[in-house]
């Protein structure tokens, strides 16, 4: 890199010193356009979800509305509104699906990220799958048999369902954890007379516990944002936050609509918040690794 | 002697070791994710005994290809994903081009960019709803600025056959996805290559053609393949913000699927077969992609 730029102070000379000092405004206009023109672009759609939730009366064409209220946000924190409800089970649906999805995800990752062995690219392609097929195709096939065995229209049957997504996040996040790992601590810990349990405690589970936390939120996150699964194989017995909100958006009240969008995106602003110390700058974890 | 064989018991338990580690994982997604296409491909074939399907033929394909509603259905999911995909992309791009350099704030503006992936798509969809229906927010906007007189003058982009809505709203979501990817490919390259172009006599254009692209293609292409491939199965963003005629495929398949008549139901599996073996085909691509990449390397 040093040599580099030598080459090029060498090669330039008095007059492309000038043309620098241009071409650096000129790079700083463009900076300063394209933050702001992401800026807009990426919050504006989220304005009018704002706005609406404490409008009462927003005609048109008024920008704001001629009267405001709190109804959208009272009616979303009432005992009689189900909302409270579908955030309790959302939560619990989300809780659950991601400890068994590491559970089961752990011993898997860790055997596809620190082993070579015939057939491992079939695996990953079984795995891979699931995460870009779309839900719609495998859950309408699915539900004859839910159906048969009572799942359908059951809260185990949802969590059961959910699992199709999610699992492949954690394996591949975690294969990808334990392809960086050194497993030979864990070698060490075993001859100086750790049993297993201590040696996953006391060494294994400190040195991937940031990466096993990324796979536990992705997973917590994917199940989060679950409509089409859910609203198949739960009938219209599980109500989740998106079930409710998708009929409140399909219904023509915007307050409400508004109020509850707020309230399912509230959780996982906060998850990138709490994670951004550990997760922006340079490192795009959160991002690069797959698709929600 | 004896040592080898104690080499090959050690291998083999190795081997048992590592089936068992695999197993849980793969027979969930054996049984769940396979199950489910399975279930949905005898049905599609018109058989499912349990729910009177008894007679296996391939009329439900003979039926949907000869519709002329899911052949439109067809081209304007292909259409969607399509366009979605690589505006998607040059955006990502020309953003990643200028964030890529150190500058007060990055730190908020990479916090920023990666702030809409965690939103769900359905809310996503009604804030580009709000933002651009012809009473939305945009349209009052351009009425106070004496640009519009009545909502009918604002352009319809929500329910519109062009489906400039759903295109809109997948847009917003990916250009982060792909641009978070785009900036740590950009990183982890450095810029030497380019600096060493430059030396050599090449102009902007020519180096982003034929040595920032070139770099950063093999990293965005299965990212953008993932992006395409869930724009052409999702089922909410179009149901939201489609026009009911011409529907995307997704929303085809979940029509038919809703339908009383049990007769619907393998037109509904044969659709959401189509859907499910052209993704397939795609995750092939990703693979062949992704593979390509790493020995690259």
């Amino acid at each position: 890199m040093a040599q580099v730029t030598n080459i090029r102070t060498v090669s330039g000379g008095r007059e492309s010193a000038a043309a620098e000092v241009m071409e650096r405004k000129r790079a700083n206009f463009v900076l300063w356009i394209v933050n702001a023109a992401i800026i807009v672009g990426l919050v504006l759609p989220l304005v009018p979800l704002l706005i609406w939730s404490f409008s009462k009366t927003w005609f048109w064409p008024s920008l704001l509305p001629q009267t405001w209220s709190t109804r959208a946000w009272q009616y979303v924190a009432s005992d009689t509104s189900q909302v409270p409800s579908a955030l309790g089970l959302t939560v619990f649906v989300g809780v659950v699906v991601t400890v068994v999805s590491v559970i089961i995800g752990l011993p898997a990752g860790r055997a596809l990220g620190l082993n070579k062995f015939r057939g491992k690219i079939l695996v990953e392609f079984l795995i891979l799958a699931p995460t870009i097929v779309p839900g719609l195709a495998v859950a309408m096939g699915i539900q004859v048999a839910f159906i048969k065995y009572g799942l359908a229209d059951t809260l185990l049957g949802v969590i059961l369902v959910h699992l199709i997504p999610t699992l492949p996040y954690v394996v591949l996040v975690l294969a990808g954890l334990f392809a960086n790992y050194n497993p030979e601590y864990e070698q060490q810990a075993r001859t100086l007379g750790a049993g297993p349990v201590r040696t996953f405690w006391h060494v294994t589970l400190p040195a991937i516990f940031p990466g096993l936390m990324a796979a536990a939120l992705f997973a917590f996150l994917v199940s989060w944002s679950q409509y089409v699964l859910t609203v198949l194989i739960g009938g219209g017995a599980v109500i989740t936050l998106p079930v409710l909100l998708f009929s409140f958006a399909g219904g023509g009240d915007n307050a409400i609509t508004g109020a509850l969008s707020i309230v399912y995106i509230a959780p996982a602003i906060l998850i990138l918040i709490l994670t951004s110390r550990s997760l922006t700058g340079e490192n795009a974890a959160l991002g690069g690794i797959g698709k929600k | 002697m004896k040592e080898s064989v104690v080499i090959k018991d050690d291998a083999w338990r190795e081997r048992l070791k590592l089936v068992l580690m695999l197993a849980p994982a793969l027979l969930v997604i054996f049984l769940l994710f396979g199950g489910g296409l399975l279930l949905g491909l005898l049905q599609s074939f018109n058989y499912m005994p349990i729910i009177g399907l008894n007679n296996p033929n391939l009329d439900a394909y003979k039926s949907i290809l000869s519709d002329s509603e899911f052949l439109l259905g067809f081209a304007l999911t292909f259409y969607i994903a399509f366009t979605s995909t690589f505006i998607s992309m040059i955006l990502a791009i020309g953003i990643a081009l200028v964030l890529r350099h150190p500058f007060r704030g990055k730190r908020f503006m990479n916090f920023l960019f990666q702030l809409n992936l965690p939103i769900p798509h359905i809310v996503g969809a009604v804030g580009i709803l709000f933002l651009f229906a012809q009473s939305g927010f945009l349209a009052r906007i351009a009425q106070s600025a004496h640009a519009i007189h009545q909502p009918s003058d604002f352009p319809a982009v929500i329910y519109d056959s062009w489906a400039i809505g759903i295109i809109l709203e997948y847009i917003w979501k990916e250009v982060p996805f792909l641009g978070v990817i785009a900036i740590a490919n950009l990183q982890s390259l450095g810029e030497d290559y380019e600096a060493l172009a430059q030396t050599l006599g090449a102009n902007l254009w020519q180096r982003f053609r034929h040595v920032t692209l070139p770099l950063l293609m093999p990293g965005l292409l299965p990212a953008s393949i993932i992006v395409f491939a869930f724009c052409f199965g999702a089922f909410e963003i179009p149901y939201l913000l489609g026009s009911t005629y011409p529907s995307t495929l997704p929303v085809l398949a979940y029509r038919s699927y809703s339908n009383i008549d049990l007769n619907a139901r393998p037109e509904a599996m044969a659709m959401s077969m189509v859907i499910a073996l052209l993704v397939i085909a795609l995750i092939f691509l990703y693979m062949v992609a992704s593979r390509r990449w790493l020995r690259s390397d």
